[in-house]
Formats: structure tokens, C-alpha cells, sequence
């Protein structure tokens, strides 16, 4: 496909569309309305179906109906949505079922705003629901990456059997770019018949989708075994950005649209004289701590930059450098985005004390 | 003269002890659902909902394809499940804490979306799996431990009436409240039962069988008891009978 100008709920929505994902289901809320609309215009065309839920409980529940068939499917929501997908998504990463969820994140506690905001981090990474799971949570910070990583969500969520989360931003839901939208399809629509639900048939046996286990060593063994497939997950899949870190004094740790906005800030400060890097993470679980190990000598500090009033992302940037830099935080919330002075002014003063 | 065969068991039906109380009709409405899906020939294409509660673990008695819901959410799982695989035969089957409570906007929804689906409701009055607790469905002066004097009206209204509640959606196919409580009722049962599947097989869209069933041990009645209680005090409130049909 040529490059196309496209909003990023439509990209995304298109990529997964071109990813095999033929059946949605999901539930009105800004800033992602386009995702479900354009859902329900285009899967028709594929032979698929689209499906308006009555709520996002019942949308979680959906895509853990319809992921458990082995087929690819997903659901989208915004952060209050996704607060009540949290009891599915416990559910689904017992059963291990491969599911797409994006989250076009919102300004946040409560009903909050419809405008954009990394505040989900924490319900994202650390788990919305009960339970010792994980799901793998990818943050793009432009459209062709959102494409990109929303097709590997796809691919990564059914080999692993698991959730795999686009963590967005209303920022990044509703700009426009140039993006090229390809198909990338498993071997088969149905990845995998041996455990696949409707396939008895050809399995010659029936297959449980469990999401209970009463027998508590029973229950302890399959917790060991998600934390073993968890464990390989956080060997093999952590990416990050390194930005002009080689000779950085100061280094930003951002993620997602706010990592946009200190490109630019570094851009500036650089040509100013002011030596500042960045590490982005792009996968945010697993978190990768990788790309914060051996820091050029140069680095005295690092500086979190978010949209997030707690500095959510702070935690895990601390234990992957092991708590040995001084740490300073800039950010704004609520809705509101730094500016790229804003972010030069606090790249300054942390430089300066 | 020969043997003439009358009965034999299900081969849907895994034939391991359950784990019902004794005089728990829930195995009943098991086994009508298995000679059902026998009888359709349906066992290879077949995806049973277990629900939370007493029957969470239905899966292990019924040899066909199953996923357990979260509490209530059957029917949404089923409607994920049907929209991906409309050549399966899904079914949900779900007790009335499930389906009447916390799933209320669940069942309500895929009722009303008429996707040719199957829902087994297991009207028991009670919450069986936690104890005794009330239930939608709980009688007007029904004990419950947490009704200890008896459901009243003015704290908790009436019992919700499903069928007829459902019954006033335009969509489903196919509605009727049955019981297990005696034989002559489980003959009708039965019948109302695979009604249900042979539906969805035909691609006539929702059927909903609501089942009057039992609780000996939580109303605190031995199992003949209990099913004299179905009769005497559920059916006045609950009249067992056809609501919606599309074929009559
Ligand atoms: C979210 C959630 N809330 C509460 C429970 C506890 N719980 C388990 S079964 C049940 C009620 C079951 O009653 P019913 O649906 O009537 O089925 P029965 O056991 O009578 O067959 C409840 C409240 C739960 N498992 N999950
Ligand atoms: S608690 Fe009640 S519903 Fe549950 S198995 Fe025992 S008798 Fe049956």
C-alpha cells in the first residue's frame, strides 16, 4: 500500500484490520470513537464482523468469547473503559487467550477529561485486575510505529497467548500523518487449532479455556507457568530508543507522545550547548531495563518526563538503573501536554542544580 | 424375545461423580442438556459457557468444547464466541445470581441482539455456590443467610420474573420456563431443552429455557421436599409455559 495520510485511530483500526483481526467489538468513548466507526465501515468489506457492545465489561468478555477460538480479534477503549475491562483481563490472561486491546488514554482520575494523558501507566504495566499476570503494553510515539507495533501486538499476543496492549494517547489518536499500511497475516487466520475453541472436530479432542484452578497446587503450577512464559517475554521483547544519549549529561526518561515533544526540546538545547539524551521505552512491559543498562560515564541525571501528575513510569526507571542517579521529574497532566519550552526550561534547571 | 433397550447414557456425558449436593437437580438439567446436544449430533461443534456458581464446573461432566466465564458474562462471551464461529452451537448456562444479578445487562443485551444463541437459566431462588445468600429471584418471605428474616418488598421489591421480563423484547425466538422438580415436568424439560440447541442449529436465533431447580441444601429441605417446594411455593410465582415462540 502507497503511504496514505491517515488519523491515528484510523491507522491503527486499518493495521489491524490488515493484521487479520476481521472481528471487534467495542463501546463508545472519546478519544477513540473513530477506531469502532471505522470498525464497523471497512470489516463488512473483509467478510468480518463488527460488534457495539453494551458496555466494555461486555466487550472484554466478547473478545475473550471470540479470541478463544483462535482467530484474531481486538477491542479499544479509553482509560475509564479500560478500568472496567480490568476483571476480564484477569480472566483472559488465566485462560490464555490472545486478545488486542488499545487504550486511547485520557485524562484521568474519574471521568477526568477527553483529553490526552499517560496516567495510565500504572493500570497498564502493573496489571488492571486481580492477580499475578502481565500483559505486554507497546507505546508507539508516531503513526507508521502505531501501525507497525499494532500488527505486532497481533503476532506477539497469539504467540504468547496472551494480552497485548497499545498504550496510546489522545495525542496520538487523533493526529494525522503519512503512514504505509501493510498486510501481515499469520499463515492462517486460525493460528492455532490445538487449543482453539470449535475445533474438536479436528483436534479429535475437546479443549477447556479455563479461568479457575481450586486444586491450590494446580493453581500455584499454572502460576508458575505464566510467570516462566512472563519471564521469556521480558528476555526476549524489551525495545526501547536511545536519542542522542552518547555524550548526554542529563537524560530524559519519556515514553509515547511526550517523548515527541522532547525530540524537539533536545533538538533546541543541543544547539544551545546543553548535552541531554533520551531513553524511550517502547515496550513499557516488559519494561526495558536493558536499554538503561551501561550509561555512558557521561550521564549525572536523569529527568522523567510524563503526563502524569505521579510520575508512574518513575519507579521502573529507578530500578533499571538501580537507584544510583540523582532523579529529577517535569511533566503536566490532566490533559495538558508539556510544551517543548516547557521541557527545554526543566532540561535547564535540572543541568543547574 | 429380545432386550429392548429403553435408556442409555449420554455420550456427551463424561461419566464422573459430580460434586451436586445430593438431591441437587442441577445434574438433571446436565444430563437433558447432553441428550440434547446427542440427540442434534452436534458434541464435535458444540462450545459450552460455564458460569460461576454451582455449575462452574459443568465442563467437567459434559465432553464437549468449554471456557469459563467470569460471574455473569456468559452471555457476552457467547456472543464473541457466535460472531467469530457462527457454525459452533454455543451455549451459556447460568444460575439466577448469575444471569439475574450481575449479568443482568449481559443476558439482556444478547436476548435482545437475537443472535441464534442457547441460554440454560437455572432458576434456584438462591445463591447455591456462596452459602444461602439472596437472589434476584429469592421468594417474597424466603429465608436466605442474608435475608435471615425473610425477603421483604419494601427493602428488595419482587422476584424478577426472566422469562416474562425477556419475553417483552421483540427479538428472541424462543422463550419457556420448565422445571425438573417431578418426571411429567422433566419430559417437558427435556424437550424445551433441545428446542433450544435444535434453534440454533437451524439458525433461528436466541432461545432462552428457564429451569426451575432445586437447592435442597441451602433451603435447608431434603431433596423430596425441595422438589414439593418447587412446586408448591416457586411455580404460584414462577407459572411454567411458553412466552415466546416463533414457530407456534
Ligand atoms: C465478581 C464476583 N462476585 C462474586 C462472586 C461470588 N459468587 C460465586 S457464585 C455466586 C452466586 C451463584 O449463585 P447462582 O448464580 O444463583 O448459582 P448457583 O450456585 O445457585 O447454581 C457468587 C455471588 C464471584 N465469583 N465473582
Ligand atoms: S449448593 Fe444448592 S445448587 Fe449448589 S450443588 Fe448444592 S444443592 Fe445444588
Amino acid at each position: 500500500m502507497p503511504k496514505m495520510l491517515m488519523k491515528g485511530t484510523e491507522a491503527i483500526a486499518e493495521a489491524a484490520i490488515q493484521a487479520g483481526c476481521h472481528h471487534f467489538f467495542g463501546y463508545p468513548i472519546t478519544p477513540q470513537n473513530e477506531i469502532p466507526e471505522y470498525m464497523s465501515a471497512h470489516l463488512p468489506e473483509v467478510g468480518g464482523l463488527f460488534t457495539q457492545a453494551e458496555s466494555e465489561v461486555a466487550s472484554i468478555n466478547m473478545v475473550m468469547g471470540a479470541g478463544s477460538t483462535g482467530y484474531r480479534v481486538m477491542t479499544t477503549s479509553s482509560s475509564p473503559g479500560i478500568s472496567l475491562m480490568a476483571e476480564g483481563m484477569s480472566y483472559i490472561s488465566f485462560a490464555e487467550i490472545p486478545v488486542v486491546i488499545v487504550n486511547v488514554s485520557r485524562g484521568g482520575p474519574g471521568l477526568g477529561n477527553i483529553l490526552p494523558s499517560q496516567s495510565d501507566y500504572y493500570q497498564a504495566t502493573k496489571g488492571a485486575g486481580h492477580g499475578d499476570y502481565n500483559i505486554i503494553v507497546l507505546a508507539p510515539n508516531n503513526l507508521q510505529e502505531a501501525v507497525d507495533l499494532t500488527q505486532d501486538a497481533f503476532d506477539m499476543s497469539q504467540k504468547y497467548r496472551m494480552i497485548a496492549m497499545i498504550l496510546s494517547d489522545g495525542f496520538m489518536g487523533q493526529m494525522m500523518e503519512a503512514v504505509e499500511i501493510n498486510p501481515r497475516k499469520a499463515e492462517d487466520p486460525v493460528v492455532n487449532k490445538d487449543w482453539g475453541l470449535g475445533f474438536m472436530k479436528e483436534r479429535g479432542k475437546r479443549h477447556l479455556a479455563l479461568s479457575m484452578q481450586l486444586n491450590p497446587d494446580m493453581c500455584e503450577a499454572h502460576n508458575i507457568h505464566l510467570q516462566a512464559k512472563y519471564a521469556k517475554i521480558k528476555e526476549n521483547e524489551q525495545r526501547w530508543e536511545h536519542y542522542m544519549l552518547d555524550d548526554a549529561e542529563l537524560v530524559i526518561s519519556s515514553y509515547g507522545t511526550t517523548s515527541r515533544i522532547c525530540y524537539s526540546a533536545i533538538l533546541n538545547l543541543r544547539e544551545a550547548g546543553y548535552r541531554v539524551g533520551m531513553i524511550r521505552p517502547i515496550t513499557l512491559w516488559p519494561f526495558p531495563a536493558k536499554g538503561f543498562e551501561n550509561l555512558p560515564k557521561s550521564v549525572k541525571k536523569i529527568l522523567d518526563i510524563e503526563m502524569s501528575a505521579s510520575f508512574q513510569m518513575l519507579d521502573d526507571v529507578k530500578l533499571a538503573t538501580g537507584c544510583k542517579y540523582p532523579y529529577e521529574t517535569f511533566g503536566r497532566s490532566g490533559g495538558n501536554a508539556p510544551s517543548v519550552r516547557e521541557v527545554e526550561d526543566a532540561c535547564k534547571k535540572a543541568l543547574k542544580n | 424375545m429380545g432386550e429392548n433397550k429403553v435408556f442409555s447414557v449420554s455420550k456427551v456425558w463424561k461419566g464422573v461423580q459430580s460434586h451436586y449436593c445430593p438431591g441437587c437437580t442441577h445434574g438433571i438439567i446436565h444430563r437433558l442438556v447432553c441428550e440434547a446436544i446427542d440427540e442434534l449430533g452436534i458434541q464435535d461443534r458444540t462450545i459450552g459457557i460455564a458460569p460461576v456458581g454451582c455449575s462452574v464446573l459443568m465442563h467437567a461432566y459434559l465432553d464437549v468444547d468449554f471456557i469459563e466465564a467470569a460471574h455473569g458474562r456468559a452471555p457476552a462471551v457467547a456472543t464473541g464466541m457466535k460472531a467469530v464461529r457462527p457454525d459452533c452451537m454455543v451455549f451459556a448456562y447460568q444460575g439466577d445470581g448469575d444471569l439475574a444479578s450481575i449479568g443482568m445487562g449481559e443476558i439482556v443485551h444478547a436476548v435482545n441482539r437475537g443472535r441464534p444463541l442457547t441460554f440454560i437459566f437455572v432458576n434456584n431462588a438462591i445463591y447455591g455456590m456462596t452459602g444461602g445468600q439472596m437472589a434476584p429471584t429469592t421468594l417474597i418471605g424466603q429465608k436466605a443467610t442474608t435475608a435471615p428474616r425473610g425477603r421483604d418488598i419494601p427493602t428488595y421489591g419482587y422476584p424478577i420474573g426472566m422469562s416474562e421480563m425477556l419475553a417483552k423484547l421483540k427479538t428472541p425466538a424462543y422463550i419457556e420456563r420448565v422445571t425438573v422438580a417431578q418426571p411429567k415436568y422433566i419430559m417437558k424439560a427435556k424437550q424445551a431443552i433441545l428446542k433450544a440447541f435444535r434453534n440454533q442449529v437451524e439458525n433461528k436465533g436466541v432461545s432462552f429455557v428457564e429451569v426451575l431447580s432445586t437447592c435442597p441444601t441451602n433451603w435447608g429441605k431434603l431433596p423430596l421436599d425441595a422438589c414439593k417446594w418447587v412446586i408448591d411455593a416457586m411455580m404460584p410465582e414462577y407459572p411454567l409455559g411458553v412466552f415466546r415462540d416463533f414457530d407456534a
